[in-house]
């Protein structure tokens, strides 16, 4: 062979790696967008993706009562599944990333718990973590109790001998302490709380408005840019600290900003739409197994592969029992929790 | 040309001072020199201490550096995670500061180094799965992908074969007379250090031993106090200065 054979067929290599990875991303964005479609035709009235597709493109071209029902009802609860799932799931694969832990994600951190024990406060006795929350005061207690369980976490994992095993742990502990909490509430509380604050928990997108997902979204497009600044150095992270030191990266530093920025992005998504659990482990993991380590890829694909988990249970949630929205927290622990496990038990399979 | 001077420089691991009071003559581009010490001696801690990782007294200084990042470092745990191919963990550590877009050069600077390490056939191999030897050349590679005018290498032999060894220190001495370079190699063969390095920096009891050319520095005199063992230097067949060994000294038996 030439030498510029040679050097072709070298550079291939690399090209065709971009390019699978580049078209899994399409895959999934275009699997997304149908999900969408399909979450926004389902429901009581139902209509066909072509009328969805129909009232997307012309609003105003279709009847006024297919445009509410799609644009003001649905569509902010369908758009709320892509945003929390995207959301969750670039907190998982970051905080991962950092910890070192592939059993790291908001929800075993505590960070969801912690989100519920702050709406729960609210919902049994009005207590208002936060001043002149008045109209927002569930989410805003959720996301006070949110943060101060993420700093907690960083707190501690500063500690001399903190591992990362150490700190999932510290997590779980934390979840233990909150569902005390909660029990404790609920005993105290009216009857009429109780049910609230465990609807609250279950997790639903039926809360979902446009002016919360407005939030949501913000907070999104802001974080996103801000980890994507940092994927060479969060790639590097995934050698180990001394190797990631070694290129330049200071993994204190690194771990502080980015927990800070996932932190706000967990919060916002688990203040909103409540306890919904799993999506910011499966996601991560699946767009690891499909695209690799390098964060180039793998942020937006673990962001579109929580947001399609998500979407695609919402739709379950409305499938399962005609009729009947079975809260999605509920869905996503069922479809996750025998996730979690295989992860446990193949660790060693994994790169971890 | 560029250059590194040590001046006074302390070094503390874990609240404990392990280094003090190194101060060396300027280090010029364009050598090789060995670091060299038994373990536990500070090789690694100072090189952190050089590179930046680690705080201490004393004054580092870097002069005649052309490029933003001068100094590269090679610790010695290259790490096995089977994260990356290796030709995505080189493309890595030479993106590492920079924008996300990789440019065309970026591709051409990580084949170059590739081709200078003959590793070429591992470039689609994860890491993960690579001998520590192989692991140890794909760590030379990210040093040297970063295109630094200053070296600081962790033993990077001590995974390699024999033939392997020679062929990595043969290319950094070519490089330091090629490039410019300054390249620090902290070496336990004493023998490669009298054969490819042009100086010698040897630390021990927390600080400075000696600090000059090879032959200077590497005498029986020194391989007994500092090494704990009998030894000559002669030339062989060939002419040059070779280490034999004869036996321990006995002294911290």
């Amino acid at each position: 062979m030439t030498d510029a054979a040679l050097a072709e067929g070298r550079r291939g290599f690399y090209r065709a790696l971009v390019l699978r990875r580049q078209l899994i991303l399409g895959g999934l964005a275009l699997a997304l967008a149908l999900s969408v479609c399909v979450d926004l035709a389902l429901g009581p009235a139902r209509y066909t993706l072509g009328q969805v597709v129909e009232a997307l493109l012309w609003p105003g071209a279709v009847d006024d009562q297919v445009r509410v029902i799609l644009w003001e009802i649905r569509m902010p609860v369908a758009l709320m599944a892509v945003v929390v799932g995207a959301s969750l799931s670039i907190a998982g694969v970051q905080m991962q990333t950092i910890l070192n832990n592939p059993l790291a994600s908001p929800f075993t951190l505590g960070i969801s718990a912690g989100a519920g024990f702050g709406a729960a406060l609210a919902l049994a006795f009005g207590v208002a973590l936060v001043p002149f929350s008045v109209e927002y005061i569930i989410p805003v207690n959720a996301f006070a109790m949110a943060m101060l369980t993420s700093l907690a976490i960083y707190g501690l994992s500063l500690r001399q001998g903190v591992g990362s095993e150490t700190i999932v742990l510290l997590g779980i502990a934390l979840v233990f302490i909150f569902n005390a909490l909660m029990s404790l509430i609920q005993f105290f509380a009216s009857q009429q709380a109780v049910a609230a604050v465990v609807f609250w928990t279950m997790g639903s997108l039926t809360k979902a408005t446009w002016p919360k997902l407005w939030i949501a979204l913000t907070v999104l497009i802001i974080a996103t840019p801000l980890l994507a600044r940092r994927g060479w150095a969060l790639t590097a992270m995934r050698l180990g600290d001394a190797k990631a030191e070694s290129m330049g990266v200071r993994p204190r530093a690194l771990r502080l900003e980015v927990l800070v920025i996932v932190s706000l992005l967990a919060s916002i998504s688990v203040s909103f739409v409540g306890t919904i659990g799993f999506i910011g482990l499966v996601g991560p993991h699946i767009a690891r197994m499909l695209l690799g380590e390098d964060q180039r890829f793998l942020l937006p694909g673990a962001a579109l592969s929580g947001a399609l988990i998500l979407s695609l249970g919402s739709i379950l949630s409305k499938t399962v029992i005609p009729g009947t929205i079975i809260p999605i927290g509920i869905v996503t622990s069922l479809v996750g929790i025998p996730f979690f496990l295989y992860l446990i038990l193949n660790r060693r399979v994994a790169s971890w | 040309m560029v250059s590194l001077t040590l001046r006074d420089v302390s070094a503390a691991y874990g609240g404990r001072e392990v280094l003090s009071g190194i101060t060396t003559p300027p280090l010029q581009g364009g050598q090789l020199v060995a670091l060299l010490g038994p373990n536990g001696a500070g090789k690694s801690t100072l090189f952190r201490r050089i590179f930046g990782l680690l705080r201490g007294q004393g004054d580092i200084r870097v002069e005649g550096a052309t490029v933003p990042r001068p100094i590269a470092y090679m610790p010695q745990d290259n790490g096995a995670r089977p994260v990356l191919s290796v030709y995505e963990s080189i493309l890595l550590a030479r993106m590492q500061g920079r924008r996300l877009r990789v440019l065309p050069e970026d591709h051409a600077e990580v084949e170059r180094i590739l081709r200078l390490l003959n590793i070429g056939s591992l470039r689609a191999r994860n890491v993960g799965d690579l001998s520590g030897g192989q692991r140890q050349m794909v760590g030379a590679a990210q040093t040297l992908v970063q295109n630094p005018q200053i070296l600081l290498m962790d033993e990077p032999t001590s995974a390699l074969d024999l033939s392997r060894q020679i062929d990595l220190l043969a290319l950094l001495h070519r490089l330091t007379r090629e490039e410019g370079l300054l390249i620090v190699v902290a070496l336990h063969d004493l023998g490669h250090a009298l054969r490819f390095a042009d100086a010698a920096m040897v630390i021990g009891n927390g600080g400075l031993v000696a600090c000059g050319a090879t032959q200077d520095v590497i005498t029986p005199h020194l391989l007994r106090n500092v090494f704990d063992v009998e030894a000559r230097i002669e030339p062989c067949t060939m002419g040059r200065p070779h280490l034999i060994v004869d036996g321990r000294a006995g002294h911290r038996a």
